[in-house]
């Protein structure tokens, strides 16, 4: 096997046992993405030179006999909205396309620390608003299945990147699926953490309440990994549980009879493919042959799941975005007076889908309405996680569909933002509970991969890589390859 | 038939906390610095950081909570408010709406003789924004504008009054004694000029005995105590003629014009923000344990209203003394300061209250810039009881210290100010005044007592002032006697 075809933990035993070196799998990818990346577009900034840096301390490090971390020397990608000291990050916004933060965020901090390498930056649907990474402010990343396809969004460079083996892992955020119905439109594993247990300092924030950090990567292993050195406790976020992490990787031999998996039957109607249906069908026949029950059930609250969704997350966004007025950073287009300055900068800095959010979430916010749509959606919340935290008390996790669909083709949905809204219909009731939730590739439909997704109860990471884990082991669905890539 | 208005005053107070560093992050509070010295990623408001609560800043809040009377929210929380303006480097500012951490509190004024309660609505906390310097006289006539942003974090307390002031007087008065309690309980500098207290008033007018409000006017740039006083008494003449001509007063902020004497409208209802507040999804709520409120309050300070009773009632003071002297904290400790190293406090009273703040307001001087130890202010009183010194020597001495600042048995030395109360050598003296003076002696002998004194000053003359008075007269009356045996 190619080493770009690897996964991290695979790469971890080749470095440690010095059969490879760091420097030499950092230009492996290197030379990947400077040949790959023209056709499927997955990052705003390659950071070769740091990156080759990077790698040779760590070689050096290990040369001295330093005992190192799983994931030192291992190339990684982060996505544009997760501050890297020195190397711009712009959210994949005109707006911003000029920043470079003087600080790191905790991730980054934590990945780096750990000996990570940074390959680049990702691109994304700007400020994570949208399904398709169609709303960059810059360019569109294609889907490695197919260039016609969408990578999914708003994570889609992320995913993308990881399902080309243009980065051995990424980190991608996820407000209602970001990086969830990425994941499974590229075919890799996406995990969204239980709120809070990754810290969000120096995530540029969407919508504060609901955005979650975590792994996208090629195996269940590496997502344990990844998770390992990215969790806990951070007194830089006040949101940040003040909860210890577990050893991630302990979860993944432990089989699974006995678990009591529910089907939540709202997320199998209307509007779920048929092929997508039959997958996920045949992943719960796979379970129960392993030993779990598998049983449907009700979430009798869905439905109201992204009503509430997009007051919450545009409410926030419109304070979260406030602040891009041109004065201190970012872009600035000089006009008559200070609001005309603010007018014009945030008219030209921001790309049509922000507009809208930030309209949308204004009007939430105002006098008069505050009480009929943002007070009312809190409510809905409160329902929705409700409806979850029944269903714990019954089943040890939940399946369900990741996204309704296989990746559609760039253009299919852009001009009508409810059938884009649509994508994160099983995705976004997750992020409003904000319980964790990994999407594990379970097949493929004309040669899309299909995504399924395990819901857990919060802090419930471990069951979830535990079944995802049970799956892999025993499906050869849960690794599809882009064989087209060759032909790209 | 003219209507009587009723004057109805509410007023909110910002005072700057004096914690060490920032509300939300660990960038230091200090006033005067180089501009952008005291700033970080999180107090500029870049991308992706995070406000953390400075547990201070709660601490701060409950304190002054108590001092005040308030209930202590058990939960609370923080809200955005949002707002574009470039001093505000996160385009909202982090506030407490709906959930104050403290409520229902009061203060009790003077005024004319009769105690007063004055409504505390509430108090919340927020971070400060930041300041701007115009090219031009308004950000939207200049070439550019700067922005300094220490001040953008520094932790406030809005106090809010009950609409329960009846006269720019009462409201002087409240803001004079909230300021002395915020200086006790040593939250804050309490200092106008330097903007680490800042006041705006409500005002309406109605007529007497209405039971509804007015419309009011919220003034806004009241920089002391006298222009608060001024823009309220200005304000209720404006209105007043509105309403006497059948005019109506139009809901708006207006600001204070301390040149011009007058208020002018800022913006209407009608161009008032709406700041869409909600609760900030990067904090927690706060949730406040009865027991560490209980502990505050145990360790809260002797407030003014009870130090003064005690000054009248254990230490005898006049209740117009102890009143001058709580009113300031500064003043208060100095008294103490002063008591500790003399423990006479009716005279420590009387030369505070003479010497020493006619000294201060001659020279314009605040009680904190005072080069006069207490300690050497005690010193001074022991020396003069101790008969080392007269009363006109000591007070000699004190205007010495006080632009000098020297310790006064440096200055008693220096200037050979010793007492003299040697018997003999103020008898040779007393001879001589007695010889040279035969037409007072005779005056006085005659039955003319007060010739006495001018017998003495010429004692006194002749010693440079350095007799001891006492002695003098004792002498003189023994060589003198009014009816011979």
């Amino acid at each position: 096997m190619a080493l770009i075809d690897l996964t991290a933990h695979e790469l971890k035993d080749l470095l440690q046992k010095n059969k490879i070196s760091s420097e030499e799998l950092t230009r492996e990818y290197l030379n990947r993405i400077s040949i790959l990346d023209e056709k499927i577009r997955a990052f705003v900034t390659v950071t070769g030179e740091l990156a080759l840096q990077q790698a040779g301390k760590i070689d050096q490090r290990r040369a001295a006999g330093e005992a190192l971390g799983a994931l030192a020397g291992i190339p990684m990608a982060l996505k544009d909205n997760m501050c890297t000291r020195g190397v711009k990050t712009t959210c994949s916004s005109q707006i911003l396309n000029n920043f470079i933060p003087p600080y790191d965020a905790a991730v980054t901090e934590r990945l780096l620390t750990a000996g990570a390498v940074l390959v680049g930056k990702c691109n994304m649907d700007e400020f994570a608003m949208g399904s398709s990474t169609e709303n960059s402010g810059f360019f569109k990343t294609k889907n490695p299945y197919d260039e016609k396809a969408v990578p999914g969004g708003s994570s889609g460079g992320s995913a993308a990147a990881v399902a080309a083996s243009e980065a051995v892992y990424t980190l991608g955020s996820d407000t209602g699926g970001s990086i969830r119905q990425p994941a499974a439109f590229c075919g890799v594993v996406g995990l969204k953490p239980t709120y809070g247990v990754v810290s969000r300092y120096g995530l540029i924030a969407y919508a504060s309440s609901l955005d979650q950090i975590g792994p996208l990567t090629k195996d269940i292993t590496d997502c344990a990994l990844v998770l390992n050195e990215i969790a806990g406790p951070d007194p830089r976020d006040s949101t940040s549980a003040p909860v210890e992490k577990p050893d991630y990787t302990s979860f993944l031999s432990n089989g699974i009879k006995g678990l009591r998996i529910g089907l939540p039957k709202e997320y199998m109607g209307e509007g779920i493919a048929p092929g997508v249906a039959s997958c996920l069908k045949q992943a719960a026949a796979k379970l129960e042959e392993l030993g779990a029950v598998c049983e449907e059930t009700s979430l009798p609250h869905t439905e109201y799941a992204m009503p509430a969704y997009y007051i919450i997350a545009t409410a926030e966004a419109s304070s979260n975005l406030a602040r891009y007025d041109g004065v201190r950073y970012g872009l600035r287009i000089q006009g008559g007076d200070i609001i005309d300055m603010f007018k014009k900068t945030r008219g030209a800095g921001f790309g049509t889908e922000v507009k809208r959010r930030i309209m949308l979430g204004t009007y939430a916010l105002s006098t008069g309405y505050y009480e009929a749509y943002y007070l009312k959606a809190l409510k809905v919340r409160t329902l929705v996680k409700d409806d979850f935290d029944r269903a714990f008390t019954k089943y040890d996790c939940l399946l369900t569909p990741t996204a309704p669909t296989t990746a559609f083709r760039f253009g299919e949905k852009s001009q009508d933002p409810l059938a884009m809204y649509l994508q994160d219909v099983c995705t976004i009731p997750i992020n409003l509970a904000g319980v964790p939730a990994l999407s594990l590739p379970f097949g493929l439909l004309q040669g899309l991969p299909v995504g399924i997704q395990l819901i857990g109860k919060a802090f419930g990471e471990g069951t979830l890589l535990r079944v995802g884990y049970a799956l892999e082991q025993n499906s050869a669905l849960t690794r599809p390859r882009p064989d087209r890539l060759g032909a790209m | 038939m003219s209507v009587e208005y009723e004057v109805v005053i509410g007023l909110e107070v910002h005072t700057e906390l004096k914690t060490k560093t920032k509300i939300f992050c660990s960038c230091p509070t200090e006033f005067g610095s180089e501009e952008n010295t005291h700033v970080c990623p999180v107090c500029l408001g870049l991308p992706g950081v995070l406000p953390v609560l400075n547990k201070r800043v709660l601490e701060f809040a409950v304190r002054t909570g108590l001092a005040l009377d308030c209930q202590i929210a058990g939960f609370s929380k923080f809200d955005r408010k949002n707002y574009f303006y470039p001093d505000l480097p996160k385009a909202y500012q982090i506030s407490q709406y709906d959930l104050p951490i403290c409520y229902h509190g009061c203060l009790e004024i003077e005024i004319g003789g009769a105690a007063k309660k004055i409504g505390i609505t509430r108090i919340h906390m927020e971070e400060d924004a930041g300041k701007l310097v115009h090219d031009g006289a308004t950000i939207n006539t200049s070439a550019y504008s700067l922005g300094d942003y220490n001040r953008a974090g520094v932790p406030l307390l809005e106090i809010v009054s009950e609409p329960d002031l009846r006269s720019p007087e009462e409201a002087r008065i409240y803001l004079e004694k909230l300021k002395a309690i915020l200086e006790y309980i040593d939250v804050s500098d309490v200092k106008m000029e330097e903007g680490s207290l800042r006041c705006d008033a409500n005002i309406s007018l109605r007529p007497q005995g209405a039971k509804t409000l007015g419309t009011k006017a919220e003034i806004k740039n009241m920089n002391s105590f006298k222009a608060l006083q001024k823009a309220l008494e200005y304000e209720i003449e404006r209105q007043r003629k509105i309403l006497e001509k059948g005019g109506r007063i139009i809901q708006e902020t207006r600001t204070w014009d301390d040149a011009q004497g007058v208020t002018a409208s800022m913006r209407s209802k009608e161009e008032a923000h709406d700041y869409r507040y909600f609760p900030d999804p990067d904090l927690v709520p706060l949730v406040v344990d009865p027991q560490w409120v209980k502990e505050i309050k145990d360790s809260l300070p002797e407030l003014p209203d009870t130090k003064r009773k005690r000054l009248t009632s254990e230490m005898a003071l006049p209740d117009y003394d102890a009143r001058i002297i709580t009113g300031s904290k500064a003043l208060a400790d100095f008294f103490d300061r002063v008591v500790a190293g003399y423990n006479e406090p009716k005279t420590v009273s009387n030369w505070m209250m003479g010497e020493l703040l006619r000294l201060l307001n001659a020279k314009g001087i605040e009680i904190d810039k005072c080069k006069v130890t207490p300690e050497n202010f005690a010193a001074l009183l022991q020396i003069q009881a101790d008969g080392t010194i007269s009363g006109t020597m000591a007070k000699t001495v004190f205007e010495e210290m006080f632009s000098t600042g020297q310790d006064p048995a440096l200055i008693i030395r220096e200037k050979g100010l010793v007492q003299i109360s040697d018997e003999g050598i103020l008898a040779g003296v007393i001879d001589k005044v007695i010889a040279a003076n035969p037409q007072s002696v005779a005056d006085y002998k005659a039955g003319k007592e007060k010739t006495l004194g001018s017998l003495v000053g010429q004692v006194m003359k002749e010693t440079k002032g350095q007799a001891n008075p006492r002695i003098v007269n004792k002498l003189l009356k023994e060589k003198l006697p009014l009816f011979p045996a």
